[in-house]
Formats: structure tokens, C-alpha cells, sequence
């Protein structure tokens, strides 16, 4: 058996590419106006609930102020984005990944146990032996794969008002377009968030095995 | 901080590579078809007349932003906004059996509509107004649009950038119920920096695909000898998409 099955390496990467390219060319987009808002409309300073700093050119694709550029690879992305999460949703629920390895068990919403595990975290002690993953990270990857991931597509496709006349519900269940464009950049952050935790834990845990085990499968 | 500096390297480098992809044939030509399959996924969802929502007076933007082209910068337009556009002419005109000109007056006098609608600009910010003037179908109706043209472009008085703007639509679009040519916002005449005397509304499109001093309705076949062959001033000038619905 394997570590990580194929399914789940294989979107792991597109994934990761999409998110990649899709977040830095988010920023650009938001270097094109800076001001969020709440409800339906909003353009003034007086109707903005913020205003977000502007993203230097390294953190952005491309490189430099450019909003068609930034357009066109959101707007490709948002493909096998979309479309990759639809899969492995369909996988995993197919292939028992969720049932098995993703699902918190009722014993483990324990808070003694939770409380252990945040613990080891904080300490940088691993108990991540084989393949079974501990409460955190079940619980993170859940938040990401039925929350985070999730709220950005609705939020995208509510944004878009080519889209709308398709779901207009959507978009005045996320509070207008302008609430959508606000949680789309909150949410972006979110996953900013994961991407960087997930990085630290890989650097810190081996990260030459776990890459090796994200790309060849590995041994349980 | 090292592995900050690390991590903005590794970053920097990656939006490089990308910009070196965007500019091979196979990206461009990916790209476009990411945005037609947008278009497609959108009228197949929604159905080619779907509506866009429209909303009440208690939810109008305090006031309409203007942008972009905020006035036509010609003694001739400025003497015409003065004394209400007495000689504006919109033509109608391209692939059409009876190519019409029509004054501000005319226009007035054909059935008229109104919808609230919300503005969206492809910056990202939106306004919403009150428009009010005539379906763009009721003019191409009453010039009889030959069965060749495939799309409709919309000429204006305006220059940006040094370049006359201009905008199109297809079919589709140009025969949506809210596509209309409107000469009033908010109950008054079109405001100076909202386009007087008037612009087009394509609702369900960015704010870009709205030009405003209009002053001619074309039916075309394809727009490959127009300006730059791209469809529009932002497609030409800056490579915009043309289906600005996302």
C-alpha cells in the first residue's frame, strides 16, 4: 500500500500549481483597485470597509502592473481548478480516502487529545508515523478541501457577472458582489495561510521524503 | 529574514517564467480558449437571455463614477453638450438593408426602457444606476441586420490614449432584452462623464464593453479590418479578453 495514492498526488500538484498561479495573479487583479467593500456596489474611499496594501512585483504574475496579463492566467487557471476539485471530491469519496483517512472519528473531537496534539505541534514534535493523520491535520485539510477551496470558486463565479444570471441565489447568499469580492480576497489569505503552515511542516518533517512520497506514492 | 528574502526569490522567479510562457502562440491561443469556454459554460448555464439582476432606487449609488474616457475632447462636442446635442447622430449601419440615422429626438421617441442595473468594472469596483433609453434590438430591427453579420461594434466619439474607442458584442448579446442604448442615468440626461448624450449598456458584460459617445452602430462579419482586428479599444490596445462576462 501505498502512502499516498495516485489520485491524491496527482491533484495535489495541479492543485498546487493552480493555487500558485492563481493567488499571485489575484494579486495583480487587486493592485487594479485596492478598496473592498460590503453589499452589492462600491467604488468611493467613504464606501470601503478597507483598503489593502499594493503587492509588490515579485508576489504577483506577471511581474509588473499589467490586469489583462493577471486576467488571462486567472481566467485559465480557474479550469482545472474548478474542475480538479470537482474530481477529487468524486475520488475521494469513491475511493474511501475520506471516509478512512480524512473523517474525524467521534473519539477523536477529544479535547484532551486536541489540546496534546496542538501541543506537539508548538514543540515541532512529529507523531506523524505511516500514514494515519492526527486531528490537526485532518481537521485542516477538511477545512481546506470542503471550505476554503470552495468558497473561492463560489466567490469567483459570483464575482463574475457573465456568471451571475446562471445563479443569481449565489451571489445574494454571499451578500452581493462585493461582499463576494471581499471573502474571495479573505479566503485567498486563508489558503495563503495553509500553503505557508503546510510548507513549514514539510521543510521541518524531511521535506526530500515527503516531496519524493508526494510524487512517487512512497511506502506506508 | 534570509528565508523570506529566499521565498520572494523563488517567487520572483516563477512570475518570470510565467511571463515567458504567456508569450508563446500555444499560451495566447490557451488562453482565448479558456475565455470562449466562459462564455460557453455561462450561456449554457444561465440560457443565451438570461437576465441580469436589477434592483430598486433605494439601492442607487450615491452618485455614477465616471471612468476612463470622462469627455470628448473637441470644441464641436463640447458646443453640442452646451445646447443639448441638437446635431448627435447615431448611425446604423454595416450589413444592414436600411441604414439609419437617428437624432437624440428620435431616439427619445421610440419605445423607451429602464432598468437599475448593477456596473462592474474590470478593476473591480461597482456602481449601481438607473438607465433609460431604447433596446439595441428595436434599432437593428428597423435596419434589418443581414444574416452574415456575426457581430455588432459600436464606434464613438471619444479617444483615449490617442486612439478612437470602440467596442462590439455579438449577436447574442446585441439582441439581450437589457442591451440597450441609453440617454438617460438616474432620470436626467446622460451626465458628461457617463457618456452624453449616449452609451451603450451591455449588462451582463465589465464596465469596458459599455462605450459611451456613441455615434454609430455597425453590423459586421468579422472585425479583422477594424482598428486593430481584436474587437475593441482595451482588446487592441492593452489585450484585454473580449468577452468580458468573467
Amino acid at each position: 500500500m501505498k502512502r499516498h495514492r495516485f489520485s491524491t498526488r496527482l491533484w495535489h500538484w495541479i492543485n498546487a500549481l493552480c493555487v500558485v498561479i492563481l493567488f499571485m495573479s489575484g494579486l495583480n487583479i487587486s493592485n487594479a483597485h485596492r478598496r473592498l467593500y460590503w453589499g452589492d456596489a462600491g467604488f468611493d474611499a467613504s464606501e470601503a470597509w478597507t483598503a489593502v496594501m499594493r503587492f509588490p512585483g515579485w508576489s504577483t504574475i506577471p511581474g509588473y502592473y499589467d490586469l489583462a496579463a493577471a486576467r488571462a492566467w486567472h481566467i485559465l487557471m480557474s479550469w482545472p481548478f474548478m474542475i480538479g476539485l470537482v474530481l477529487f471530491w468524486v475520488a475521494i469519496i469513491f475511493n474511501g480516502h475520506l471516509r478512512r483517512k480524512l473523517m474525524i472519528s467521534r473519539d477523536e473531537w477529544n479535547l484532551e487529545a486536541i489540546r496534546d496534539d496542538i501541543g506537539n505541534h508548538l514543540k515541532l514534535k512529529s507523531d506523524n508515523h505511516g500514514s494515519a493523520y492526527n486531528f490537526l491535520q485532518k481537521f485542516s485539510y477538511l477545512v481546506v478541501l470542503a471550505i476554503l477551496l470552495p468558497l473561492m470558486i463560489a466567490t469567483g463565479l459570483a464575482i463574475s457577472p457573465g456568471f451571475e444570471p446562471a445563479a443569481p441565489w449565489l451571489v445574494e447568499m454571499l451578500g452581493g458582489r462585493q461582499s463576494a469580492r471581499s471573502i474571495h480576497f479573505i479566503v485567498a489569505w486563508g489558503l495563503f495561510a495553509f500553503f505557508a503552515i503546510h510548507i513549514a511542516l514539510v521543510l521541518l518533517t524531511g521535506p526530500l521524503r515527503q516531496i519524493r512520497d508526494m510524487i512517487t506514492g512512497g511506502r506506508t | 529574514m534570509k528565508r523570506r528574502a529566499a521565498l520572494a526569490g523563488l517567487a520572483a522567479l516563477f512570475t518570470g517564467a510565467c511571463s515567458k510562457v504567456a508569450d508563446t502562440s500555444a499560451a495566447k491561443s490557451l488562453f482565448k480558449t479558456a475565455e470562449d469556454w466562459h462564455l460557453k459554460m455561462h450561456r449554457a448555464l444561465a440560457g443565451e437571455q438570461a437576465l441580469a439582476p436589477e434592483y430598486s432606487h433605494a439601492d442607487l449609488s450615491p452618485s455614477f463614477r465616471g471612468n476612463g474616457s470622462v469627455t470628448v475632447d473637441t470644441d464641436q462636442y463640447r458646443q453640442e453638450l452646451a445646447s443639448g446635442f441638437p446635431n448627435w447622430q447615431l448611425e446604423v449601419r454595416g450589413l444592414v438593408k436600411n441604414p439609419l440615422a437617428l437624432s437624440i429626438e428620435n431616439i427619445r421617441r421610440l419605445p423607451q426602457c429602464t432598468q437599475i442595473t448593477r456596473h462592474d468594472c474590470v478593476e473591480g469596483w461597482s456602481a449601481i444606476g438607473e438607465w433609460t433609453g431604447v433596446q439595441l434590438s428595436v434599432l437593428l430591427d428597423a435596419a434589418g441586420v443581414l444574416p452574415q453579420a456575426n457581430f455588432i461594434v459600436f464606434r464613438c466619439a471619444d479617444t483615449l490614449a490617442g486612439a478612437r474607442y470602440y467596442e462590439s458584442v455579438d449577436i447574442v448579446d446585441a439582441y439581450h432584452p437589457q442591451t440597450i442604448v441609453a440617454h438617460m442615468l438616474n432620470g436626467e440626461p446622460l451626465p458628461e462623464k457617463n457618456g452624453a448624450p449616449l452609451r451603450m449598456r451591455v449588462e451582463r458584460q465589465l464596465g469596458y464593453k459599455h462605450p459611451k459617445y456613441l455615434t454609430a452602430i455597425e453590423a459586421v462579419a468579422s472585425f479583422d479590418d477594424i482598428e486593430g482586428g481584436n474587437g475593441g479599444f482595451w482588446e487592441d490596445q492593452y489585450g484585454y479578453q473580449w468577452y468580458a462576462g468573467i
